[in-house]
């Protein structure tokens, strides 16, 4: 039977880098959605943003610079958690999503304005995405808007996890994500494997209960979807 | 950052576990196990690199190098060092988060009247 450090690498990259740069490269992508949400930023004051992306200091400053509440949570991160991990009725390993939600996004009904999601749902384990998303709408208030990142069918399995950093336009800096697999040494720093492409369909479908969404299909081999709760 | 080597500060080195209210008038330096709650209020809490804090902190000035989990109000300013695990919510004047630090909370920038906030550095 396979251990619980073997099923979590499954999540990343077989190509880890120990030995790589102390800071990550830093790289530019233009995004039409984060112009949106930027606009909506820049115009506002006293908004509650939810990050769901690796803890930035840029975005802290970004957001609060402009008078806005930033909630920050790593959900890619929590969600390797190994105390997550449980047997179902066939031995097989799967993720106790009950668990996870009873730790994480654990906010009021109706409390966020803004939800910065980027990559989360394609490099998230899949039983996990739906009952996030679930979650997401009852914790976004009415009207409120969400940004998310897909991979189109053209990304391979060993696309590049990057974390984005706002910068107050519809330019985003991008940085490329390491992290210790749980199990393993903490100096092996190793990338999120691509879990899944969506297509529109799915999309939609996963976020039906929303009010509208928008997409914006860009030359990186990205699908941007704005979403109105 | 090591730990202070002069001046007046308190210091719970890293074999050291307590629990209940800490309370005091000069800096405090956390290498052990804290659990309850920290007011220091016109003072600074520093947590070591092996400092392991439950506990919901009040201070001037709060520098987080281990894990921090609770509530941080800081009438000054908040340092996250790279090796820094803080799940809780922030409140201070200023933040200053290394690459690398982990945050689970509310970060809220409370602007000192007659200034303008200074958030968020690296």
């Amino acid at each position: 039977m396979a251990s619980v450090s073997d099923n979590v690498m499954k999540f990343f990259r077989s190509s880890s880098n120990a030995a790589g740069p102390a800071t990550p490269q830093k790289l530019s992508r233009r995004s039409s959605g984060m112009g949106e949400i930027s606009r909506l930023l820049n115009s506002q004051e006293g908004l509650c943003v939810l990050d769901m992306g690796a803890t930035s200091a840029n975005n802290i400053r970004f957001f609060t610079g402009k008078g806005h509440k930033n909630y920050s949570e790593d959900l890619l991160r929590s969600s390797l958690d190994p105390a997550l991990r449980m047997q179902d009725s066939e031995g097989k390993t799967v993720l106790d999503s009950k668990k996870f939600l009873d730790e994480n996004l654990v906010y009021p009904n109706a409390h966020f304005d803004v939800v910065l999601c980027w990559n989360l749902p394609d490099y998230m384990e899949e039983s996990l995405v739906k009952p996030t998303v679930d979650r997401l709408w009852s914790v976004m208030k009415p009207g409120g808007v969400l940004l998310a990142f897909f991979h189109t069918r053209d990304a391979g399995p060993d696309s590049t996890c990057y974390r984005y950093h706002a910068t107050g336009t519809e330019m985003l800096d991008m940085q490329e994500v390491k992290f210790a697999a749980p199990g393993r040494p903490a100096s092996e720093k190793v990338s999120p494997r691509l879990q899944r492409v969506f297509n529109n369909r799915h999309i939609e479908n996963l976020f039906r209960d929303f009010a509208s969404i928008k997409f914006f299909l860009a030359r990186d081999s990205i699908r941007e979807v704005l979403v109105v709760r | 950052m090591d730990a202070p080597q002069t001046g007046e500060f308190a210091h719970i080195g890293k074999s050291v576990v307590i629990k209940g209210e800490l309370s005091g008038s000069e800096d405090l330096y956390v290498d052990g196990k804290v659990e309850g709650k920290i007011e220091l209020r016109n003072h600074s809490l520093t947590v070591g690199p092996n400092g392991n804090v439950a506990a919901d902190v009040s201070a001037k000035s709060v520098v987080i190098q281990g894990k921090l989990d609770g509530s941080v109000i800081a009438s000054d300013r908040v340092e996250l060092k790279k090796s820094a695990v803080v799940n809780g919510d922030v409140t201070t004047q200023r933040i200053a988060i290394e690459e690398g630090a982990f945050l689970k909370g509310k970060v809220d920038i409370q602007k000192e009247s007659g200034k303008a906030a200074v958030p968020a550095s690296v």
